[in-house]
């Protein structure tokens, strides 16, 4: 055994590895219209990291994302999500996934439209079969955890600023307790100030839980967030590197957007 | 998820846009109300059309002379009715020769100047056996009718319709008593019918009825019978009744060639078809209106859930996202669906038999509401509501989830 490869099986061992892509592709269209948006791409994500998907708009990094969430599958190549590959999965497994292990916060179109915060953040809950008590319970300490104060838990959703429904968004992403949040372009319709409180829920949610994260983002401000930054043009990998985390002031956290 | 979750769910969907649920619910309504409304309409106006012929009086027979014709040179020929063929033997041979008889009328009419207290009016004289109460369903309201030994004695009275009282007879007097004259001759009214209301264009209301005797000899000036009215047993026997009455006439006045006949036959069971096909049209008529409005309705609630589903695509692609099976998006669809369909149907039934009541107090006709178009309303709408709201929503919720979220 090549000393490589124990190295590997020893890392393997050591940190609990829960997401593990191997030369995955992806192609939209048939004929000759095939558009390839993924061109063969691998890396392993362990448990606990925050980790950032960077490129610009077409590389590929929404598919990814995709691919991550089990909401689409991979052309060729596998992915393993704990080690079980997705691909074996069926319709109803994958929704399983989403259920108990993922949460997700869009870029837009996050949340029931006129329908009450604390209700949004329950229907997880509701899918999962979770009775009305405990529902209500967890959807609370979600939505504290991301920083919502209770005068808004009855507000429709509507009636929220942008930051707002982000946090609203993430507290549902936190609700079923996911091992794994993707968030795509959570702060692409924000204002800077919004941004950094939403990335700042982020960072507290990963060291204070050790949630794994996973950010997809085309500026490079918003991936500096992260403790990894993976970058992805043209379907494929340009680098993936640790990098000096930007950490958001504590004292922004908790403040309330207008 | 629970059956309570999923209503708890659809609730707060519908809910949600309160004006979408509305415009929908409303398609449903006036589909069903505009069904259940005309439907009633048009099954009211048969039921009074036959009511009102039925009352002329059941399993009638009407025997009129025929066309007076002169036996030789031309053969000119007058109208129908105006021979004087039918004689009281005539009517006294149908009674004791014809099988299944419920009984036979005379009838000798002609129209006259009435002369009352200070008043007068030209109206019908009608100048009847006693049967002829019982076979054209004439109640009296006070005193009595005409009797065959007034017949046979000639007696000089008379029985008037209530148009006739208030015609000849000073308001507040009792007319049993009175006197009047018809063509110059005293009468003594002995009785006052119950008002039939119209049935065509002669009213019944109007008529003024004297002993058939009295009517031949000081009227009429002679004993032919301008109608002999027959009354078969049953229904089932009309046509029996009516092709023996016609042979046995045919025989009675010596005509061989049944073409050439001096009198006519008319069956009621006849003017009841033709009015029943005539009904029978107008409710096709309404029918048809009704069917369109159900039509019109039904595109409008497929229009209004298909719209609401792709509108909704994107939440779908949401729900799925967050952990909801393709099941769960079904059900809430399919649940939706029916909350709409069902409210909507209840609301357009009480709407739709509210309307057929409020024509029904108008007066101008009596409305039936009947199941049949409510089931058959109901279940049109019901399906295409369902089957547009729950089929869309669930190929939705087959697609990738991703597909549904980007769905614009």
């Amino acid at each position: 055994m090549a000393l490589e490869e124990v190295a590997v099986a020893v890392l393997l061992f050591a940190s609990n590895r829960m997401i593990e892509v191997q030369d995955i592709t992806k192609s939209y269209g048939s004929g000759d219209n095939v558009f390839q948006a993924l061109k063969g791409i691998s890396f392993t994500i362990n448990d606990g990291e925050f980790v950032a998907i960077m490129g610009p708009s077409g590389s590929g990094k929404s598919t990814t994302m995709h691919i991550l969430g089990c909401l689409d599958t991979p052309t060729t190549g596998a992915y393993l999500l704990d080690n079980k590959d997705v691909a074996q999965l069926s319709d109803e497994e994958l929704a399983d996934i989403r259920k108990d292990k993922i949460g997700f916060v869009f870029q837009s179109f996050n949340l029931l439209p006129r329908t009450t915060v604390l209700r949004n953040v329950m229907l997880p809950l509701i899918y999962a079969g979770v009775d009305e008590v405990e529902r209500e319970k967890r959807a609370r300490e979600a939505l504290f955890a991301a920083g919502m104060v209770e005068s808004h838990f009855f507000h429709m959703s509507n009636q929220l600023s942008g930051g707002q429904i982000q946090r609203v968004a993430i507290a549902r992403a936190l609700v079923n307790n996911p091992s794994l949040i993707l968030a795509d372009e959570p702060t692409g319709n924000l204002d800077s100030r919004t941004g950094e409180i939403v990335l700042g829920t982020f960072q507290r949610l990963n060291k204070e839980q050790g949630r794994t994260i996973v950010l997809i983002t085309h500026e490079p401000e918003v991936a500096e967030h992260a403790e990894r930054i993976i970058h992805i043009k043209d379907g494929k990998i340009l680098s993936d590197k640790k990098h000096q985390q930007k950490i958001v002031p504590t004292n922004i956290h908790y403040e309330q957007t207008s | 998820m629970t059956i309570k979750d999923t209503f708890e769910e659809t609730y707060a969907a519908l809910s949600a846009n309160m004006t979408r649920s509305g415009l929908t619910v409303l398609g449903i309504v006036i589909g069903i109300a505009s069904v259940i409304a005309l439907v009633s309409i048009g099954q009211g106006a048969t039921a009074s059309i036959q009511s009102s012929i039925q009352s002329i009086g059941s399993n009638l027979l009407l025997i009129t002379p025929g066309a007076q014709r002169s036996a030789t040179g031309f053969g000119v020929s007058a109208g129908r009715g105006t021979a004087q063929t039918l004689t009281t033997a005539d009517s006294d041979a149908i009674l004791s020769q014809v099988a299944n008889i419920g009984g036979v009328a005379k009838e000798v009419s002609g129209r006259y100047q009435v002369v009352g207290a200070g008043t007068n009016t030209n109206t019908t004289v009608d100048g009847v056996s006693a049967s002829y109460a019982t076979i054209r369903n004439i109640s009296v309201a006070d005193g009595s009718f005409i009797t065959d030994e007034q017949s046979l004695s000639l007696a000089k009275v008379a029985v008037l319709g209530p148009t006739a009282v208030s015609d000849l007879i000073a308001t507040g007097t009792e007319p049993v008593g009175q006197i009047i004259r018809i063509n110059g001759q005293q009468f003594t009214v002995v009785g006052v019918t119950v008002a039939k209301g119209g049935s065509g264009f002669s009213s019944p209301d109007s008529m003024i009825y004297i002993p058939v005797g009295t009517m031949s000899l000081y009227l009429a000036g002679n004993s032919f019978l301008t109608t002999i009215d027959v009354q078969a047993a049953s229904a089932d026997v009309t046509t029996q009744v009516q092709n023996d009455v016609t042979s046995l006439l045919l025989a009675r006045h010596n005509i061989s060639n049944p073409a050439s006949a001096d009198f006519s036959v008319l069956n009621q069971a006849d003017i009841l078809a033709s009015a029943s096909s005539i009904t029978g049209t107008l409710t096709i008529l309404l029918g048809a209106i009704a069917g369109i409005s159900l039509l019109v309705g039904g595109i409008g609630i497929m229009n209004m859930m298909l719209t609401t589903v792709t509108e909704r695509t994107r939440e779908i692609g949401l729900r799925k996202a967050i952990g909801a099976r393709k099941s769960d998006i079904s059900r809430q669809f399919l649940i939706e669906a029916i909350t709409l369909t069902v409210i909507g149907g209840v609301i357009g039934i009480v709407l739709g038999t509210g309307i057929s009541l409020a024509v029904n107090l108008t007066g101008i006709v009596t409305t039936s509401i009947s199941l049949q178009p409510i089931l058959l309303a109901f279940g049109v709408s019901a399906a295409i509501g369902i089957v547009f709201g729950w089929y869309p929503a669930s190929r939705a919720a087959s697609l990738n989830p991703i597909e549904a979220l980007r769905y614009e």
